[in-house]
């Protein structure tokens, strides 16, 4: 959605200098979306205000048969999608439905991004969205590989990647992103990512007081905490919730790949290159010796000479 | 060309246009490849029509340099399978390096360091290329891990081979009266002589 020129960039794919940054985050400070997952009932209306603000109409498709998950999967066009699972609690005996709204996570420090190759296609403002710019984007499908969480879609239609932009044209304008307007129970919240921990830590309370000794916040440190957080009932095991990363980080690979190996490489490829240079200059070249030259001209005189004496030979 | 009627066969025209086929394809690859491997170099992408264009166009190119790649490999891979007397030019490598080598242990068509950068090419050929078709999204997405473990060997695999190149192409202008056997490909006996002393024997005869 935005230019540079909101003047609050954060970071910026394939970029090595800063970005407009003077903007502080409008309204203070970072924002977060809190989904309290104990309060989801399932209802998809947050799938629907996201594909209405978007503007965005998924296939109808028939895949989901047999399962509430539909569509069963995140794609170019459905930016969220909820998660439901059947989780048997062996300690209390009880069946939980457990149902978790999936989208970008706006990592604090988005694998997406840090594995992204063109400049400017995918940005972070100082609040902390994370947002991709597809006129900049190339199709390569590296943020799929970078991001930990397995968000971003590649459009087969345009070849251009999208995931949830945390409605940063909404928040941009002081307004909340479309699926918290839209839930019908408060299950979706927004605000400063301080005000929503604090939020979470309330619920969190309840929740233990309730029965639920590991309820907890899901807000990962392995990629600098997200800007979009889970209150769990089970936050010691995330991977019950349809396999939310019990530990998300961005992968060693990722790292290698876009971190130290770009330096190494660019500074062995350049000490190639000038070092082949100052070889040349103060060796001098490898030239043909001027003995091995001469004896060879010596063996040219000798065979024309040969066949000069030859062609006499033969005259009568 | 041949300026002196004997001098010495050393590519036939084939040989010449397979290695410029795989010289060209390797020289686009790297230009496409350095773009999206380091944001220094995106702007590089400008020569093959903007950001996308790059991405499409580079794995095909890919595929056509593995091809002739592979048909080069198959027409000298005999003439570079290391021996005795390469092991012995490779002791010595640091008087050549120093720009000395009338000392230097007689040598075939190529050199130990020209078999073992011909071996070096051989492996970053075979791992840039598996490590390339599995990071190809245009046509499938093998699992993440997978993607992520080639991404990065595909950078190491392209780097090593482009630094072996900066080598050849170094070694081919240091070493001079080399780049014409590439070109039209004849060299001169002096040359032969010089370089590849084993080779200027079997080719001409001469025992001197």
């Amino acid at each position: 959605m935005s230019s540079l020129q909101s003047l609050d960039i954060k970071r910026r794919s394939a970029t090595t200098t800063p970005s407009p940054s003077i903007r502080e985050a409008h309204g203070g400070g970072e924002v977060a979306k809190l989904i309290d997952v104990s309060k989801c009932i399932g209802c998809k209306a947050c799938q629907t205000a996201c594909m209405e603000w978007n503007d965005l109409r998924d296939d109808v498709g028939t895949a989901a048969a047999g399962v509430y998950d539909n569509p069963t999967d995140l794609t170019e066009h459905s930016w969220t999608v909820m998660r439901f699972t059947e989780y048997e609690n062996e300690a209390t005996g009880n069946l939980e439905w457990l149902i978790r709204k999936d989208g970008c996570m706006h990592c604090e420090d988005p694998g997406c991004l840090k594995a992204c190759p063109s400049p400017g296609a995918i940005v972070q403002y100082a609040n902390g969205i994370v947002d991709f710019q597809e006129e900049h984007c190339v199709g390569c499908g590296y943020c799929v590989t970078g991001c930990p969480f397995n968000v971003p879609r590649i459009s087969k239609k345009d070849h251009k990647a999208y995931k949830c932009t945390l409605c940063s044209d909404r928040v941009a304008v002081g307004q909340e992103p479309a699926c918290v307007k839209t839930c019908p129970t408060g299950a979706i919240m927004f605000g400063t990512k301080k005000a929503m921990k604090d939020q979470a830590a309330e619920r969190i309370e309840d929740l233990k007081e309730r029965g639920f000794a590991q309820a907890g916040l899901y807000d990962p440190a392995g990629v600098g905490g997200t800007h979009v957080m889970y209150v769990l009932h089970h936050a010691d095991t995330p991977s019950i919730y349809h396999g939310l990363p019990n530990d998300p980080k961005i992968s060693p690979m990722v790292s290698l790949w876009k971190g130290v190996s770009k330096p190494l490489a660019m500074a062995a490829l350049g000490v190639a290159a000038v070092g082949s240079l100052f070889h040349y200059i103060t060796k001098g070249p490898n030239d043909v010796s001027k003995d091995l030259e001469d004896e060879m001209e010596r063996k040219d005189e000798e065979a024309e000479a040969r066949a000069r004496a030859a062609t006499q030979e033969d005259r009568p | 060309m041949r300026r002196n009627p004997r001098d010495l066969q050393r590519y036939n025209a084939s040989e010449r246009a397979n290695h410029w086929i795989v010289g060209i394809c390797f020289i686009l690859l790297a230009l496409s490849g350095l773009a999206f491997f380091h944001p220094a170099f995106f702007p590089l992408t400008a020569l093959f029509g903007g950001g996308p264009w790059t991405r499409i166009l580079h794995p095909y190119i890919g595929v056509v340099m593995a091809l002739f790649f592979v048909l080069m490999a198959l027409r000298f891979w005999r003439l570079n399978v290391i021996e005795r007397r390469d092991i012995e030019w490779l002791k010595n490598v640091d008087k050549m390096v120093d720009g000395n080598d009338h000392n230097m242990p007689e040598q075939g068509k190529y050199n130990g360091g020209q078999k073992v950068l011909f071996w070096g090419l051989v492996i970053g050929m075979a791992v840039i290329l598996v490590t390339g078709v599995l990071m190809w999204r245009a046509w499938w997405a093998p699992p993440i891990t997978v993607i992520r473990v080639a991404s990065v060997l595909h950078a190491v695999a392209a780097v090593w081979m482009i630094g072996l190149i900066i080598l050849h192409v170094y070694a081919a202008i240091w070493t001079r009266g080399t780049i014409r056997a590439m070109l039209y490909g004849t060299v001169t006996r002096a040359w032969a002589k010089q370089h590849h002393r084993g080779w200027y024997r079997k080719v001409t005869g001469d025992d001197s």
